[in-house]
């Protein structure tokens, strides 16, 4: 037994140092020389501070914003630290309810549009932080969006437009947008035309962080 | 299924088949000992191991000392996973200051990875050390999977080798494998990864304030590219964060997307090929994966094509599922919109016939017969395409049960490439292949009588049995997905899991070196005009019928009370 035992536990040991430290450096090393914003996080840096990343979607509630895929991470939306989706089963009946009472809140925001929702728009996304929404998602909102910023419907639309991410050679990935930078840009342009974000959505940016 | 899924179905399959000439090959070779350019830079590393071990790579072992090797380094490995994740607190590199784990817990998760099954009861950003995830998590994802791969070569060289007891070096095959193959091929796609928004760094997590709300947001940091790779290369599974290969900085792009479903397929398919190589003709390898991928192709289109449908019961509230030039449409609940449904049925179609595990969206949330098609897929033993040695090996497995079968039909004594099939090798594949169903029902049987058990389910209804039973078919198989609605972090699931994790993968490991041993064994006996060709069509089919009579027999009255009820009810207008 002793012969196995020891050879064991070295070829462990060595195993250890190769593939558990030397590599995932090395990997680290060429990541960070080649890539390092992306190895980083993609993160969206505002006057030298991150507000966010590309890649992790943020919690929109106001009218004026496009809202993102619904999260089903606790204890709120779009907490990272707690990745998931709701795995709720589609005959459940909670799975019925919650996505009533999405569907319910779009119409409380938005009375005069009685379209049919886009299905991601009202349904959980799989890790709670999913950064994009359908095209058509985006549509469907842009109508609330221009009336809240006060912004004419044709430039709402056209921003949606240039922030699109269609199917790469038609073939990967879905037509689908980027709810963060679509939002942000969006602030731009209303910051260009009459001012900033009212005061209650100013609040705490540019504070320490928490 | 739309013309998109298809069009995806088909890229994906061709990229993988244009990967498993040259793959195969250079397996071949690394596995053979035979001189390539690596080597010639990994030779004094190699060296060096063997050194330390004091072994003989040279000096080939009969099938028992080649399975007591292969029992007590994964035991080594188990052991030290454990007592890492009992000691964590008071170890270094813990800078989010964890505590130990339960030991329940940690018994589950030491064999989990250990086993290449990578089931997580823990959450990933939130239980475990940055030493635990390098020095004992990650090196299993490699060690794990290397396992496989010999055993797989093991039985290669049972069918290959005649007349002789030895079917090759157990540490010298590990450590081949690891330096030759995981890791160089890890290192290319963890780079690509990293390239397409995987992070990797070692900076601690990011605070950022968020722009609407005016919360703050801690981004989770990591090296996660790396373990990324692996995760997927070695069919291993287990996610750096909770949410896995769903997660945006695990799996960023619908070109991440891709490039983690084809490292999923990637080595078990290339063994069909290191196979038929090694047994001196390639077409027995294509015909076995020929026979996967048939079976892929099915269960794929099924899959694809009942995510497409939309959820009637949220249809009927006034939600718009069909798909557009705008959306994807479809059963989106769980799944992310860069994936949409194809991208997502198909990562779950490719993740559960191999026993890789990653998710990219949440099975759970599938509609029932979209569920059906990953439970049913590890049902079928991880035969369509499988893990990296258990996909080959377990299929090698059904195709001598095959020709007995065949056999029997034409009075003729079973041979399979020129050995006789006799009744300790028939025996040694039924066991190896019914421990699986038998600590899967058994274990669901159990978890459904007890209390414990039924408090797992999340879901209402038969919901709920289908994610206990997918529990256990996920461990019984090696898998590591779950319907995570499942509630499985408890003293009895840890416990009742990691036992048929563990039964589930050492029982048909030691049988497949028993047939190894005894197949090296025998003279090779010349093909004659009775012999039944093992290449063609004939055999393609005679093989494709074993396995699915095998897997539906056993678990069709499993299926009938989950997720078939479940569609019947969903479709039929009950409640």
């Amino acid at each position: 037994m002793k012969t196995v035992i020891r050879p064991a536990l070295a070829l462990l040991l060595a195993m250890t140092v190769i593939a558990g430290f030397a590599y995932p450096l090395i990997v680290t090393g060429i990541a960070q020389v080649l890539f390092p914003r992306r190895a980083n996080g993609s993160l969206i840096v505002e006057h030298g501070r991150p507000i966010g990343s590309r890649l992790i979607g943020q919690a929109f509630s106001a009218p004026r914003d496009f809202w993102g895929r619904p999260s089903a991470t606790l204890p709120r939306p779009y907490d990272a630290l707690d990745s998931g989706g709701s795995n709720l089963g589609p005959l459940n009946p909670a799975l019925v309810a919650v996505v009533r009472a999405r569907i319910a809140a779009l119409h409380a925001a938005d009375p005069g549009n009685r379209a049919r929702v886009p299905v991601d728009l009202v349904t959980a996304s799989a890790s709670g932080l999913d950064p994009d929404i359908s095209l058509a998602a985006a549509e469907y909102q842009a109508g609330r969006v221009a009336r809240a910023r006060g912004l004419p419907f044709a430039t709402v639309r056209a921003m949606i437009a240039a922030h699109a991410k269609h199917r790469w050679l038609g073939l990967f990935g879905e037509p689908r947008v980027n709810v963060l930078e679509l939002n942000r840009a969006l602030d731009a342009a209303s910051t260009a035309r009459r001012g900033t974000r009212p005061p209650g959505a100013v609040a705490g940016r540019g504070a320490p962080d928490g | 299924m739309t013309a998109q899924a298809t069009a995806l179905l088909v890229a994906f399959l061709a990229t993988v088949l244009v990967l498993v000439k040259p793959l195969g090959g250079y397996i071949a070779v690394v596995m053979e000992g035979a001189d390539h350019p690596l080597r010639r830079i990994g030779r004094p590393l190699e060296r060096a191991i063997y050194r330390v071990c004091g072994v003989d790579p040279d000096e080939s072992m009969g099938w028992s000392s080649y399975s007591i090797v292969l029992l007590a380094f994964n035991a080594a490995g188990a052991v030290l996973l454990y007592a890492l994740q009992r000691t964590q607190a008071w170890l270094p590199l813990n800078p989010q200051h964890f505590a130990n784990l339960r030991p329940a817990t940690a018994f589950n998760t030491a064999i989990s990875f250990v086993t290449n099954t990578d089931w997580q009861g823990y959450s990933g950003e939130s239980a475990m050390s940055d030493l635990t995830q390098m020095a004992g998590l990650a090196v299993q994802n490699f060690l794990s999977a290397a396992t496989g791969l010999v055993v797989a070569i093991a039985l290669i060289r049972g069918f290959a080798r005649r007349e002789t007891a030895a079917i090759g070096n157990c540490w010298a095959d590990l450590t081949r494998a690891t330096l030759y193959v995981l890791l160089p091929l890890s290192l290319i796609l963890a780079i690509a990864l990293a390239a397409t928004g995987v992070i990797q760094t070692l900076h601690p997590d990011q605070t950022v304030t968020t722009l609407e709300r005016a919360h703050s947001q801690v981004l989770p940091m990591g090296p996660v590219a790396s373990q990324e790779a692996i995760k997927e290369l070695g069919t291993n599974g287990g996610g750096f964060f909770n949410a896995n290969s769903a997660h945006p900085y695990e799996n960023p792009t619908p070109l991440s997307n891709f490039l983690e479903m084809v490292a999923i397929a990637l080595i078990p398919a290339a063994l069909t090929y290191t196979f038929g190589r090694l047994v001196g003709d390639t077409r027995q390898g294509w015909a076995v994966l020929a026979t996967m991928l048939i079976l892929f192709v099915g269960l794929a289109a099924l899959a694809m094509s009942s995510e497409q449908h939309g959820n009637p019961r949220l249809t009927a509230l006034g939600v718009d599922a069909a798909p557009s030039a705008d959306q994807p449409g479809g059963n989106m609940e769980g799944k992310e919109a860069r994936f949409g449904i194809a991208g997502s049925a198909l990562f779950a179609t490719v993740t559960t016939g191999t026993s890789c595990g990653a998710v990219n969206s949440m099975h759970d949330s599938y509609l029932p017969l979209g569920g059906l098609v990953p439970l049913f897929s590890m049902m079928l033993g991880e035969v369509v395409l499988g893990g990296v040695g258990t996909g080959l090996y377990s299929i090698l497995l059904f195709a001598i049960v095959g020709v007995f079968i065949a056999g029997l039909m034409i009075g003729r004594t079973p041979e399979y490439l020129g050995k006789k099939i006799e009744a300790f090798e028939m025996k040694m594949c039924a066991i190896a292949i019914l421990v699986m169903p038998v600590v899967v029902l058994v274990g669901t049987a159990v978890a459904v009588s007890v209390a414990a058990g039924r408090a797992g389910a999340a879901n209402p209804g038969p919901h709920g049995f289908s994610e206990i039973l997918y529990a256990f078919t996920s461990a019984g198989n090696n898998n590591g997905s779950a319907f995570a609605g499942l509630s499985a972090d408890t003293p009895f699931y840890d416990v009742a899991l990691g036992i048929v994790m563990w039964l589930g993968r050492y029982w048909p490991i030691v049988a497949v070196l028993a047939v190894a041993g005894s197949l090296a064994a025998k003279k090779r006996v010349p093909v004659t005009p009775g012999t039944l060709p093992t290449h063609g069509p004939t055999f393609v089919i005679l093989l494709i019928g074993t396995i699915v009579l095998v897997g539906a027999l056993t678990f069709v009255p499993a299926l009938a009370l989950g997720p078939i009820v479940e569609h019947l009810r969903l479709w039929g207008g009950g409640r």
